[in-house]
């Protein structure tokens, strides 16, 4: 009954879109203000609708209701109640759901808090808004249903694969769909301004937070990805430029871009078509790494003829989102003028060339991840591009942005001085050039674009610090003053200084990781031991451990130094392999033992027999830098995201500016 | 059906995870093992999806892995390994294609767009000036100024 209720709301909900779709849009080209206010209650409505019919599914898998034959598929009865919840978007229909729910909130958001935005413009985001939910909601009823009932009702579920059942894997993929589905808004505002053919700070002031909200989204998704494919899948690895990884990286890249080219609309009226087609750009790559990851067309072609139905509707969706969105864009991009002049060194060229290498970038990342496909269509030669490629053609292009982001901060408006910002960035270099030094003397005889890259890191990391002693004039000033003006800091200048800061932070632990990552692996038995690096493991024990829904062997070994007379304290590590009750898979729990300095991961695998047990472990230097700069980077764009310049020009300021105040 | 059967999160498609296995040949010169390493991350394991010889206990992987053992102990230089590899598989054990007419688009692709996007950048940065300062005011706007001027500009 449940189950009937959530079809029948999600019936409900497509006929608000419908609805949604078409009067403000019919409104806006009128005139009427009447049929423009449709938009509201009817986004309102549709949210509702849609919410409503993801609590029914979500009930559904709470009492594993094996009759809905997404549940039977991928649930069991013994699934922890984390899992059971995650469970609701770890599979092909419900993640759609979930898309939509959250397509039709942003669409309320945008319903409620546009209140300020002109008339047209708000009736036309709603009514683009909707139009993407017309085609999720179809697709969902006409291929992909997730109340679809079981004639023959099964006793017990299938189980949801194990390796997925991990609080990393539970928050990875809904934040990537957040992600996904903020980008959608900023789509939104990019077609509704093409139609209304006027695009002004105003409109980059809207975009902006949507922009920062969806790419703060991408990046914990993404982030949360790695981490739990370093944490579960006991390689040690935690990015592999696998196809499905790409496929979230580029919009990611787009996302970043349009951040700062919409920086240089807001404040200097300028680069209004580039933004525009970026905005098209992030939201097309949205669709394309929810269906076609899904789909799995890029792993092989195959996939789509298992399923025509689907693969086809996929097809004509993208091709009628993005290509009618590249068309509009074709026909109308040209009545956006540009505004605002600057010299060719200035904060606006910092900024076009930074967006220059983060598209070539996204580019690189599409076509390698294309490649062995087109190969194969059009040459017949069964070609890969893997880690390899992507990290000598990456290390190379992040180079010149990498220099950009040590400069753009600085560079003023309309026209720079890069002599004086060479002057004060003297010390700086200097350090970064020592550091780069130090690095490539300490590993000398290997490679040396890690001890470039260190120096590059070093030298980000210290400019950023730098560019914000400069603003609050540290030094310059007495103590004091420095303190007040850094405290008056807006928040968005935090923004940037933090999500510099942390990408140097993490890029430092990249090249740790990357560059000095260690191995050893034997084959022990109870006693036995051997060496990593600066540490000595040595296997006490290995006992079964029964959980929840696994059993499991966990090692018991010991870590120490590896010269006995030398000080430093022993650990324990308590690595498992576990095999779920539900399906025929293993995983491995590898145990990390963090330091700033690097991560030791110990991992044990299967019996060898005769109580042997294979031991694999890894030392990788500066592997927490990633994860601690990556939480900067979030942290500074949640901060950003508080500025309330992004509330100025709405009906909310008032209120807004009451909040601050009240603030601690 | 197998369509369903597709793996459930974005993820997923990587995996090959299962119990860990460990080599048991490893060549006991570091310096040695180490470049073993630094080739096999280069080498596709041909049945997983998008792996390293490294990063799999699949069968093949496994003997790949001991082939190339096997020649760095033999004195192979890694041209040489990877010759007899792509001999043997084709550039697809390659995970960095080399390049070639198939890979044209691959290699240079990144340049050109950056050559491209860079002349997009320069002429923008190039032609504003004259473009927006030179323009003179039409006929309207100097008719407008004309009765700013005269102070009526009600």
């Amino acid at each position: 009954m449940i189950a009937e209720l959530g079809h029948y709301f999600l019936v409900l909900a497509l006929g608000l879109a419908v609805i949604q779709a078409i009067f403000p849009m019919i409104g806006a080209a009128q005139g009427s203000a009447r049929m423009m206010m449709l938009g509201q209650p009817a986004a309102y409505g549709q949210f509702f609708f849609s919410l409503l019919a993801f609590l029914a599914l979500t009930y559904s898998y709470l009492i594993s209701d094996f009759s809905v034959a997404v549940i039977a598929r991928n649930s069991h009865s013994l699934k922890p109640l984390l899992y059971k919840i995650s469970g609701v978007w770890g599979n092909h229909e419900g993640s759609l759901l979930f898309w939509v729910m959250f397509l039709a909130l942003f669409g309320a958001m945008v319903a409620y808090f546009g209140r300020g935005l002109p008339k047209s413009l708000r009736a036309r985001v709603l009514s683009v808004q909707a139009m993407v939910g017309i085609g999720f909601y179809l697709f969902m009823l006409l291929t992909s249903n997730p109340f679809d009932r079981l004639a023959d009702v099964p006793f017990e579920g299938n189980g949801l694969n194990p390796l997925l059942q991990d609080p990393g894997l539970v928050f990875h993929p809904p934040f990537l769909y957040l992600g996904y589905v903020g980008l959608s808004v900023v789509f939104s505002f990019a077609i509704a301004a093409l139609i209304e053919g006027r695009v002004d700070p105003a409109w980059a002031r809207w975009v902006r937070p949507w922009t920062l909200l969806a790419w703060v989204f991408l990046t914990i998704g993404i982030v949360l990805g790695s981490w739990w494919a370093y944490y579960e899948l006991g390689w040690g690895g935690w990015w592999a430029w696998d196809p499905v990884e790409n496929a979230s990286f580029m919009p990611w890249l787009v996302a970043t871009a349009l951040l700062h080219s919409a920086i240089v609309v807001e404040k200097r009226d300028t680069l209004k078509s580039w933004t525009i087609l970026l905005a098209i750009i992030a939201f097309s790559f949205s669709l394309l790494g929810t269906f076609i990851v899904r789909s799995g067309i890029i792993t092989s072609v195959h996939a789509f003829a298992t399923d025509p139905e689907r693969g086809l509707y996929i097809l004509v969706f993208l091709a009628l989102v993005i290509g009618g969105s590249l068309l509009l864009f074709a026909i109308r991009s040209d009545k956006l003028q540009a505004g605002g002049l600057f010299a060719p060194i200035s904060r606006e060229s910092g900024l076009m060339i930074n967006n220059l290498f983060l598209s070539v970038a996204t580019a690189v990342v599409l076509y390698g991840t294309m490649h062995p496909l087109l190969s194969d269509a059009f040459f017949g030669v069964k070609s890969s591009v893997g880690a390899p490629f992507f990290n000598l053609v990456f290390s190379l292009l992040m180079i010149p942005l990498v220099v950009t982001m040590v400069y753009g901060p600085h560079l003023k408006w309309k026209r720079a001085d890069i002599k004086g910002i060479n002057q004060r960035l003297m010390a700086v270099t200097g350090i970064a050039l020592l550091a780069g030094l130090m690095t490539f003397y300490a590993t000398y005889g290997g490679a040396i674009m890690p001890a470039v890259w260190i120096g590059i890191g070093v030298w980000l990391l210290l400019s950023s610090l730098q560019e914000l002693s400069n603003r609050i004039k540290l030094f310059q000033v007495p103590f004091k003053d420095s303190m007040s003006r850094l405290r008056r800091q807006p928040r968005s200048s935090w923004g940037m200084t933090l999500g510099h800061f942390g990408f140097a932070v993490g890029l430092l632990g990249i090249v740790g990781t990357s560059a000095w990552t260690i191995e050893a692996q034997k084959v022990m038995g109870l006693g036995e031991d051997m060496t990593i690096g600066d540490y000595r493991l040595t296997l006490k024990d290995v006992i079964p451990v029964a959980g929840p829904n696994y059993t499991a062997v966990r090692g018991i070994i010991s870590v120490s130094p590896k010269n006995a007379e030398e000080n430093g304290k022993s650990f324990m590590a308590y690595p498992e392999t576990r095999t779920y009750v539900s399906s025929p898979i293993t995983t491995t729990e590898g145990d990390v033992k963090t330091t700033m300095a690097g991560d030791l991961f110990v991992v044990i695998g299967e019996s060898q027999g005769q109580g042997r047990w294979g031991i694999r472990a890894y030392y990788k230097p500066m592997q927490v830098w990633f994860w601690i700069g990556t939480t900067i980077v979030v942290l500074g764009g949640l901060i950003s995201l508080s500025d309330r310049r992004y509330r100025i020009g709405t009906p909310q300021r008032q209120k807004a500016s009451r909040k601050v105040k009240h603030a601690p | 059906m197998k369509f369903l059967l597709i793996p459930i999160l974005f993820m997923t498609l990587v995996l090959n995870a299962g119990a860990i296995g460990v080599d048991k040949d490893r060549l006991q010169d570091p310096e040695q093992e180490a470049r073993a390493q630094h080739l096999m991350k280069q080498l596709r394991c041909l049945v997983c999806q998008n792996q390293s010889i490294v990063e799999s206990d699949a069968e093949l992987a496994q003997d790949l892995r001991a082939i190339v053992r096997e020649q760095i102990s033999a004195g192979k230089t890694d041209p040489e390994i990877f010759k007899f590899m792509t001999t043997r598989y084709g550039d697809w054990v390659l995970l960095k294609p080399p390049f070639n007419s198939a890979t044209v688009i691959l290699w240079l692709g990144p340049i050109a767009l950056l050559l491209v996007g860079g002349f997009l950048i320069f002429r923008t940065i190039r032609r504003k000036p004259e473009q927006d300062i030179a323009r003179p005011l039409t006929a309207a706007e100097e008719k407008h100024l004309e009765k700013i001027i005269k102070g009526d500009n009600q």
